[in-house]
């Protein structure tokens, strides 16, 4: 389920490999938020690469020979070496392209902090997200009260900061804010409204917005939905 | 002996994994700090305190301020004290280590725990062809004497799990999982790692752990009658 029009989106990216020092592929599908934690770090260090949509009902060779563990996208390519898992990529375009855009907090401690809630969100949003989508009746409201205390909790380490790196935009900022893409379909299948539930947060998402490096990575979040919706029935009549 | 830096505070209790990890990290280093023992059937107020998200253990208290969660725990001690890194200097190396810390907590704890800790077979067949195709990753990772080459890093310290408690789970339950005919270098590694003279001072009493172990199967055996 691919929308060409986000494949032309992502087309600034495309570069001569050729003429370049440096190659870096992205192998990804357009409504990852892990594939946009990546996109969004590339585009903060202003990395040209290339990227590579995959089917993942129809994994390309490539992926599974550059990610045989796991055979998951994000995976980046460097130079022909793979990475995998979208924290430690984005760590690693921090410490590769060091000289522009520091994405780690400084202070090691604030470090630290950063990498707990970004394993947080890795442990809780996605999981819950998809009890949530697939209960119904009373499990469903048990999963949707346990999602949005996520965002609560989310919300709160955030207190009034204006990046949860501070004043600078940042790793964290980055592990959290491609899920702003799919609110849209959180609130529709969860019935409730983000903004009401944590407005600092969505407040949050929508300064991030304000970054190209942002904007330009994540999909519109009505597209996302009717993708979502379009599965959710491919899934049903499966079974 | 390393810098000092201030006042570390270790919250943990004796058999666990994850804390012997960071104890481990501290020895290596030579860090000095105070460990205080939890009751995990009656967590303190400070534990629930220093680590309200999760309240587990361990919980790492440096100069006041709480971290949890042993991989990233880890890793702030490797960026506080200098010595000894746990992890490469060079990015792709550092990403690697990253990638194998994280496998071992997703992908080999767990199934080794279903293979373990069930009355059903099919649960135990599972969770074990699921440990032996990850522990076939991890042997096949292994080229030096170390996962962190010549002296434990950040990947050997995570795997302690697979060194010590793995095989006191197998006597346990009756289960066999690392073996040396299938695994000859994750097999000579533990040896390695859990005599290391740091390392072996650092690890709980291994007849107390199989014990626990026995208790905890038994107990899941009995409820299933």
């Amino acid at each position: 389920m691919r929308n060409s029009s986000l494949v032309h989106k992502f087309s600034w990216v495309f570069s001569d490999p050729v003429t370049m020092a440096d190659k870096v592929v992205l192998l990804d599908t357009w409504a990852s938020m892990f594939g946009m934690r990546v996109r969004i770090a590339l585009a903060e260090k202003g990395v040209q690469y290339e990227y590579k949509e995959e089917d993942l009902r129809n994994k390309s060779p490539l992926l599974l020979q550059m990610n045989p563990i796991h055979k998951k996208i994000p995976v980046l390519i460097h130079n022909g070496k793979p990475l995998c898992e979208s924290a430690i990529i984005v760590q690693y375009i921090d410490d590769v392209w060091s000289d522009k855009a520091p994405l780690m907090p400084s202070d090691p401690y604030e470090r630290a902090q950063a990498r707990f809630w970004v394993d947080y969100i890795d442990k809780k949003v996605y999981d819950t997200w998809r009890k949530m989508w697939r209960s119904k009746g009373e499990e469903h409201e048990e999963r949707k009260q346990e999602f949005i205390s996520i965002f609560k909790q989310l919300e709160e380490t955030l207190s009034d900061k204006a990046y949860y790196g501070g004043d600078k935009f940042g790793f964290l900022d980055i592990g959290l804010v491609p899920f702003y893409s799919w609110f849209y379909t959180f609130e529709t299948y969860g019935n409730f409204k983000m903004e009401a539930e944590c407005p600092k947060l969505v407040a949050w998402a929508k300064r991030c917005m304000q970054r190209e490096a942002v904007s330009t990575s994540l999909p519109d979040e009505k597209v996302v939905y009717d993708y979502v919706v379009a599965m959710k029935k491919r899934i049903d009549s499966e079974k | 002996m390393a810098k000092d830096y201030g006042e570390v505070k270790l919250f943990g209790v004796v058999g666990s994994p994850f804390v012997r990890r960071v104890q481990i990290a501290l020895e290596l280093k030579g860090v000095k700090y105070t460990f205080i023992e939890e009751d995990l059937k009656n967590k303190s107020d400070l534990l629930l305190k220093y680590n309200p998200i999760h309240k587990k253990v361990p919980v790492l208290v440096h100069n006041g301020k709480p971290l949890a969660e042993s991989l990233v725990i880890i890793e702030y001690i490797d960026e506080i004290w200098r010595n000894h890194p746990f992890l490469p200097q060079e990015p792709y190396d550092r990403a690697l280590a990253r990638f194998w810390s994280k496998f071992i907590d997703e992908k080999c704890l767990p199934p080794i725990s279903k293979a373990s800790f069930t009355a059903c077979k099919e649960e135990r067949d599972k969770g074990t062809e699921e440990s032996l195709e990850a522990l076939e990753f991890l042997e096949n990772e292994l080229k030096h004497k170390f996962f962190g080459g010549e002296t434990i890093g950040i990947v050997d310290i995570a795997a302690g799990f697979i060194a010590f408690w793995l095989p006191a789970i197998e006597e346990a339950v009756g289960l066999k999982i690392l073996t040396h005919e299938k695994f000859p270098k994750l097999s000579k590694w533990s040896e390695e790692y859990t005599n290391h003279v740091v390392v072996k001072e650092n690890l709980p009493q291994r007849d107390k752990v199989v014990g626990f172990f026995k208790a905890r199967y038994a107990s899941i055996i009995n409820a299933s009658k």
